[in-house]
């Protein structure tokens, strides 16, 4: 049953009905940029390219991601998706043979810099890892510490952010009794949430998730995107997803990548609805990929 | 027709090699169960007479029923001591480079790859070679002095000629080196010493006043003396020459050096004493803890690590914060059996302590010291048979020790282990 039960939700939050497209079940909202505003810009690629030693992983990529709204990833395993991500918030360091050329900029500020402090880079975007990993502490303890290493609060502070961090990421209501026990005892999707909460408990600007649901049932999935619909007026959220209704109900905005190029750049709707490249058709509707 | 040859037998065949493997695999085991407890048997029937509180209590004798191994329990544990708070800091601090500062640069990952191989080689090196090692590097400092017994740097200590003086008591001479050529007193009328009876030596100008009293205090002496010890009215002119007071040396006097070592004394090099012991143990066990450390850093799941660094830590955070204490449950473990080692190891300690007949405790670092392995040696070694008896007594003891170690290895191990992300 839970698969209806995420469908449910999702037509709630649809205002307006349109069309779908026979491949996908999926309604569209109308977005602000309909109107004609287009959002400012939070992160800047030009002429962006990924090398993991000779493997030359992302080619000239161009793309401008627009602040305060959920950007998605989509494309086929190996085509780069989180290798772009993991560039936005340089975890891609820990691999002794990766590097890059070009422009990533996060508003104005270059990413790439080798002399830009990367600890302070990722206090400023959070990221939400693919399997849940929250630490081995109590789950009290697994929120507070990113505030803890970055800020000196006091005790009632800390608690304040601890509970909002929580209730953003509506885990409040399950966890609020029991805060010192450990986080490990928690279920997968609490366990997400709670990585989530974790995240934005240290203020971060952007969110990268690099697929944050795949270890997950469809009910879980269902509240982590209903929690990225609350936090996209707040964060820019950049995601990486294989599930197609995933991108199509939960982004603003949709990049097709597909062997390291980036295909196709838009709205969601119109990616989804209306693609302009013909290798994108054919992956959203499930030819290939 | 389809020809399946010979399908029964085969199986009946198999079934008889699988029950006959199970067999032998049992009589190896049942082998080392049996000589453990051949093992275990004979050293409890012929140690357990004589294992007793005086036993425990008492030192090394030249009779068997009086032996104990105090001196060799303290020298062990002390020893093992310095051993385990100088190998565990480091043998954690070189895991963690080892495991968590993995260089990017080529050259220095090649560095780091040579030393990984170094330590995984020094773990199977003989302890008898780190015996060397450690005779070298910490009795003698590479032979900086020329002597042992003749330290080149000393802290702590005060060294003395002790002499008589003509009524009998000790006068004491403070030196600056034990080793010190020139003997201060000669025969004759010396001059002030102080109420210790050790030499006083008082500067007239700087101190005007009691230099004025001191010699007040030398005539009276003088006078004292100048009545014979034999002479009517002696006793009252000594005892009006109150001490503090100047004396007189007798002319057969001869030095004799003593020195006063407090309780921190430190030497360089260190000599046979029980640090340069637990310093060379320190070598034995540090690949050891070293190796079981970067196995329990590594066991720390990769995933923790990232998060931990995604959410703005640096380096050392994640390793302070996370990592270790994560991995300390396993470290404490393998520090705990690396230590077990270290006190059943009986071949550095002979090189390094080289006498097994101590019949005190050591009482500082540079004390002469023996280890229970050692001590367990001389005994067995003797030709009375009512030492090698004291000798089961001893091993009873060691195994005592040994195993109480390995459980509290179990039980921290058992007590702190959680499952990790």
């Amino acid at each position: 049953m839970p698969m209806t039960q995420s469908e449910d939700i999702v037509r709630n939050k649809v205002s307006s009905a349109h069309v779908a497209p026979p491949a996908l079940q999926v309604e569209f909202e109308d977005s602000d940029e309909a109107a004609g505003q287009a959002p400012p810009t939070a992160l800047k690629l030009q002429k962006f390219n990924s090398w993991y030693g000779n493997y030359h992983a992302l080619h000239d990529i161009d793309m401008d991601i627009p602040e305060k709204r959920v950007t998605a990833y989509i494309g086929p395993s190996g085509c780069g998706k989180s290798t772009l991500l993991r560039w936005i918030n340089r975890m891609n360091d820990l691999i002794p043979s990766a590097r890059a050329t070009g422009m990533l900029h996060l508003h104005g500020l270059d990413l790439l810099d080798r002399d830009y402090d990367v600890v302070d880079l990722r206090r400023r975007v959070g990221m939400v890892f693919q399997k849940p990993n929250p630490f081995p502490k109590s789950i009290y303890d697994n929120v507070a510490f990113g505030p803890r290493l970055h800020m000196r609060l006091s005790r009632s502070d800390l608690d304040q952010i601890v509970e909002r961090s929580l209730r953003r990421s509506s885990l409040w209501d399950e966890v609020k009794d029991r805060l010192k026990d450990s986080a490990l005892g928690l279920s997968g999707g609490q366990q997400q949430r709670l990585c989530i909460a974790r995240a934005i408990a240290a203020e971060p600007e952007v969110l990268l998730m690099d697929e944050p649901c795949s270890a997950l049932d469809p009910k879980s999935t269902a509240a982590i995107e209903e929690l990225m619909d609350e936090l996209r007026n707040d964060y820019t959220i950049v995601i990486v997803t294989h599930n197609m209704q995933q991108a199509a109900r939960a982004s603003d905005y949709c990049a097709f990548l597909f062997q390291g190029d980036l295909i196709e750049f838009g709205d969601t709707k119109q990616v989804f609805t209306n693609p302009r490249n013909e290798q994108t058709e054919n992956y959203i509707t499930g030819r290939f990929g | 027709m389809n020809q399946r040859p010979q399908a029964y037998s085969s199986r009946r065949k198999r079934r008889i090699l699988d029950r006959s493997f199970v067999i032998v695999c049992v009589a190896a085991a049942s082998m080392s169960i049996v000589a453990l407890t051949v093992l275990i048997g004979a050293i409890l029937y012929q140690g357990m007479g004589h294992l007793d509180w005086a036993f425990l209590t008492g030192s090394p004798s030249r009779s068997a029923e009086k032996a104990g191994m105090l001196p060799a329990m303290v020298g062990s544990i002390y020893a093992c001591v310095i051993c385990a708070s100088v190998a565990i800091p480091l043998g954690i601090g070189t895991a963690i480079l080892l495991e968590e500062y993995r260089p990017k640069n080529r050259w220095l990952a090649k560095a780091h790859q040579f030393i990984q191989l170094n330590i995984t080689n020094l773990a199977g090196v003989p302890s008898v070679v780190y015996g060397i090692l450690g005779l070298t590097a910490f009795v003698s400092f590479f032979g900086v002095s020329s002597s042992v017994n003749e330290p080149a740097w000393e802290f702590g200590v005060s060294h003395y000629d002790e002499f008589f003086d003509m009524t009998g008591d000790y006068v004491s001479v403070p030196l600056s080196k034990r080793s010190s050529p020139t003997v201060e007193l000669r025969e004759g009328l010396q001059g002030y010493w102080g109420p210790q009876r050790e030499m006083v030596t008082l500067k007239p100008v700087e101190d005007p006043a009691r230099w004025k009293q001191v010699k007040q205090q030398f005539d009276e002496a003088i006078a004292a003396l100048t009545v014979q010890p034999d002479a009517p009215g002696y006793e009252q002119a000594h005892a009006a020459a109150a001490r503090p007071f100047a004396g007189y040396v007798r002319a057969s006097a001869q030095p004799i050096r003593t020195s006063e070592k407090a309780h921190w004394y430190v030497c360089i090099p260190f000599g046979r004493g029980v640090l340069a012991g637990g310093m060379t143990l320190m070598l034995v066990v540090l690949p050891i803890i070293i190796i079981s450390s970067q196995e329990s850093l590594r066991a720390v799941p990769n995933s923790l690590r990232h998060g931990t660094l995604a959410l703005g830590c640096t380096r050392w955070q994640m390793v302070w914060k996370m990592t270790l204490p994560s991995a300390i449950p396993g470290i404490m473990t393998g520090s705990i059996l690396a230590m077990s080692r270290a006190i059943g190891e009986a071949a550095p300690i002979l090189i390094i302590a080289g006498i097994v007949y101590i019949t005190f405790t050591p009482e500082h670092l540079m004390d002469d010291f023996t280890a229970m392995p050692l001590q367990i040696f001389d005994w067995a070694g003797r030709p009375q048979t009512a030492f090698h008896h004291v000798a089961a007594s001893g091993i009873i003891v060691l195994l005592a020790v040994l195993l109480s170690f390995n459980a509290l290895a179990v039980i921290i191990r058992q007590k702190t282990q959680k499952p990790l992300g």
